[in-house]
């Protein structure tokens, strides 16, 4: 990427450097030139940023792009313009594709529809077994050789210990993370929501809590065991947050993310919208105690990073029966004015703490290029509207999704630019 | 007559309605019996209103005691019997309902496997929906003539103390007794053994494991029949044992009060859940409840059919 850059006066925080002040920042030839209080242009396009915040670019760690195989759910090109239409400038994208993303040939073809199409950076995630069945280990080096940035089964659990003990194991070698979705299979057959109180008056099966925090509770011992990185997938009980809170107080190599549905919604949702399949995914919405869990663990480290998890449906595969219903929802062009409106305004977290959330701490994770705005770093930024006051419209999201549970919902506070290596991929100067 | 007041569009569930709502369908059901004993059994409240009932399960008591009451009530009526299965190879339920509606009919009645079906439909259709049963969520006709049964035998229902047993978490029947029962002032306790009783239904009414304590001194105990695929499901170790454990035996019965009547919203399995001997016995009045099925679901036809304007 070439050309200049100047965003100008605007409230620079970046939390990976403890940094929060009114400054102009350069961008020139796709990276951070210079952060000051006052940057001389210099042929440098500028543009005027007072008022709004400028971040370090968000990432997000959890994002179903569907490409390739369910290209009528979502594309690589339409995925990467609603994370830039939502403030991310990357976003790290799951393998249960058709066919899965097990082996470097899928990597390099998703790659390479990227570069020429994606308006976000795409940071694609390997399988941890072949075709995700939870049997035997992908190939682990040419995946990462070939641009995967950790390895995922995601959608389902990995339910064999012996395979995960050995996915960690061997993960070491090429330094990745397995990111693992937590879920007792046995536990949780046959299940369309949280079990609880709520399941039983709508007379829809449920899946227990536990069968999440039993599988947390395993990872968190085998990474003790094998000393490897796990990363927890979509934590959504009390009881998982509290086991990766004593995991790394002995020092495991755990993390984890929440997802903004999990924080913001519980199973009510699903009786108080009469059954609408737009409050359906896995895991479910779970209980108050467990949304409240989360929230502590966001404020107290627990909680590594705010996650999206954007499934993106066709409307035929969710306008059925609830049982029938696809898993899932949009998340990327909600996820950050949610969490603006409705846990930073609020008072629930701090504004910086949040950026560290979305930014700092996933790249930090996978050790991904980003996350800050130092010199020399990549040109990815976020730009934030504190006070830009919209309704969530899912007729006019760029995704090919509709699956919201949140249409309607009035947010303050809103990203209104997305920067990526220095090109301006969503946002109109002003 | 003057119908009493019925404030909702549809029937979905015996949950969102208010006790005055309830007692305004038993008070029309009883009024409308008498027409089930005249020689000629049919008035023309519902004349020139169609009613497609629309069942993806099978079953003969409900669509039968539908198809009669809307016949009585001179509605046109028709029945499609379909396999739930068929959404993976053919129409989706939306699409089946919107060709149903081209035709324009007043009500559908539905009957489906799948919980929240109804208010699937009644978002996306035009007409007045009935649930007929949906899933394990809720069958409020079978507690509105559970209801009226229990009314008839009984004089009232507030203070009653009804035991429901069986399969609790699997039934529908049981959910819309509870949200009966309670909001008419009656007591319930549920009994079942712990793999059958769903999680957090004790925040609905009262829960015991031991049937010998649900039915001490019961005005009515509710049976509930034990589905065949749970037989085996793994939830208990036989059926032997379940009759044994937790089967409506004679001796058990006597434990109740003295004027106990005996419920079971059919079909039943002799030796099962309830004895042959109790299912036949002086207490049953389980062909009554299948009278009064008839007259509930005309009461809920009429009420939602304004049939007040004929």
């Amino acid at each position: 990427m070439s050309g200049r850059l100047l965003l100008k006066g605007g409230r620079v925080i970046d939390p990976g450097r403890s940094l929060d002040a009114d400054l102009d920042l350069l961008l020139v030839d796709g990276q951070v030139a210079e952060l000051d209080v006052r940057v001389a242009a210099r042929g440098a396009e500028v543009v005027d940023m007072a008022g709004l915040v400028v971040c370090p670019g968000f990432i997000d760690l959890h994002t179903h792009l569907r490409e390739p195989g369910r290209e009528d759910k979502e594309t690589i090109a339409t995925g990467t313009r609603a994370a830039a239409a939502g403030g991310f400038t990357a976003v790290c994208a799951m393998p249960n594709t058709e066919p899965v993303n097990d082996q470097a040939g899928i990597t390099r073809a998703i790659l390479e529809t990227a570069r020429r199409e994606g308006a976000a950076r795409v940071w694609p995630i390997g399988a941890i077994t072949r075709g995700s069945r939870g049997e035997e280990l992908a190939e682990y080096g040419d995946l990462r050789e070939a641009g995967c940035v950790a390895v995922s089964d995601d959608g389902r659990p990995v339910a064999s210990a012996r395979v995960m003990r050995r996915a960690l194991e061997y993960a070491k070698a090429f330094d990745l993370t397995v990111i693992d979705h937590c879920e007792e299979p046995t536990l949780a057959q046959g299940a369309s929501m949280n079990e609880g109180p709520v399941a039983t008056r709508l007379g829809l099966r449920g899946a227990p809590g536990v069968a999440e925090a039993m599988v947390v509770e395993r990872d968190v011992m085998l990474a003790e065991l094998t000393a490897s990185k796990v990363h927890i997938a979509h934590a959504s009980t009390a009881a998982a947050v509290d086991a990766v809170r004593r995991g790394k107080a002995r020092g495991v190599r755990v993390s984890a993310e929440a997802t903004p549905h999990h924080l913001l919604l519980t199973d009510e949702a699903v009786r108080t919208s009469e059954y609408d399949t737009a409050t359906k995914m896995n895991p479910p919405l779970r209980a108050e105690e467990d949304r409240q869990a989360l929230l502590q663990g966001l404020r107290d480290g627990a909680i590594d990073c705010i996650a999206t998890d954007h499934a993106p449906h066709t409307v035929d595969d969710k306008k059925v029966e609830y049982d029938q219903a696809a898993f899932g929802i949009v998340g990327l062009e909600t996820a950050v004015a949610l969490c603006l409106d409705r846990l930073v305004a609020p008072g629930l977290l701090g504004l910086a703490r949040l950026i560290e959330l979305l930014s700092t701490r996933p790249a930090a994770l996978l050790g991904l290029p980003g996350g800050t705005l130092a010199p020399g770093s990549p040109a990815d930024v976020t730009v934030l509207d504190l006070a830009r006051r919209a309704k969530v419209d899912p007729a006019r999201f760029l995704s090919k999704g509709r699956n919201t549970p949140f249409g309607g919902w009035t947010l303050r506070g809103a990203p209104v630019m997305t920067i990526v290596g220095g090109r301006i991929v969503f946002g109109t100067r002003r | 007559m003057t119908p009493p007041s019925y404030p909702h569009r549809h029937l979905l569930g015996i949950e969102p309605l208010e006790p005055a709502h309830i007692q305004a369908v038993l008070d029309t059901a009883e009024a409308l019996r008498e027409v089930l004993d005249r020689p000629i059994k049919k008035v023309p409240a519902l004349r020139g209103k169609t009613v497609v009932n629309l069942f993806y399960e099978p079953s003969t008591r409900t669509r039968a005691s539908f198809e009669i009451a809307e016949k009585v009530l001179s509605a046109d009526s028709l029945s499609i019997a379909t396999s739930t299965s068929s959404v993976q190879k053919g129409e989706t339920l939306l699409d089946t309902a919107k060709n149903l509606e081209a035709m324009n009919p007043d009500m559908i009645v539905l009957r489906h496997s799948a919980s929240g079906a109804p208010h699937f439909l009644a978002r996306h259709c035009r007409s007045a929906i009935v649930n007929a049963g949906d899933g394990a969520h809720e069958h409020p006709t079978q507690a509105l003539l559970d209801a009226l049964t229990l009314r008839q035998k009984k004089g009232r229902l507030e203070g009653l103390r009804v035991a429901i047993i069986g399969d609790v978490m699997h039934s529908r029947v049981a959910r819309s007794n509870v949200w009966l029962l309670t909001k008419m002032g009656a007591s319930v306790v549920l009994c079942a053994p712990p793999t059958l009783m769903p999680p957090g239904i004790e925040t609905l009414a009262s829960v015991t494991y031991r049937i010998e304590e649900a039915v001490e001194g019961a005005d009515a105990i509710m049976m509930l029949r034990l589905q065949q695929e749970r037989m085996t499901g793994g939830y208990f170790p036989t059926v032997r044992e379940y009759h044994a454990r937790f089967g409506l035996t004679a001796e058990r019965a006597r434990r109740a009060g003295k004027d106990v009547v005996i419920l079971h919203p059919g079909p039943m399995n002799r030796g099962v859940e309830i004895a042959s001997e109790v299912a036949d016995g002086p207490y049953s009045v389980i062909l009554d409840q299948v009278t009064n099925g008839v007259a509930v679901r005309m009461a809920v036809l009429y009420l939602l059919l304004g049939g007040a304007e004929t």
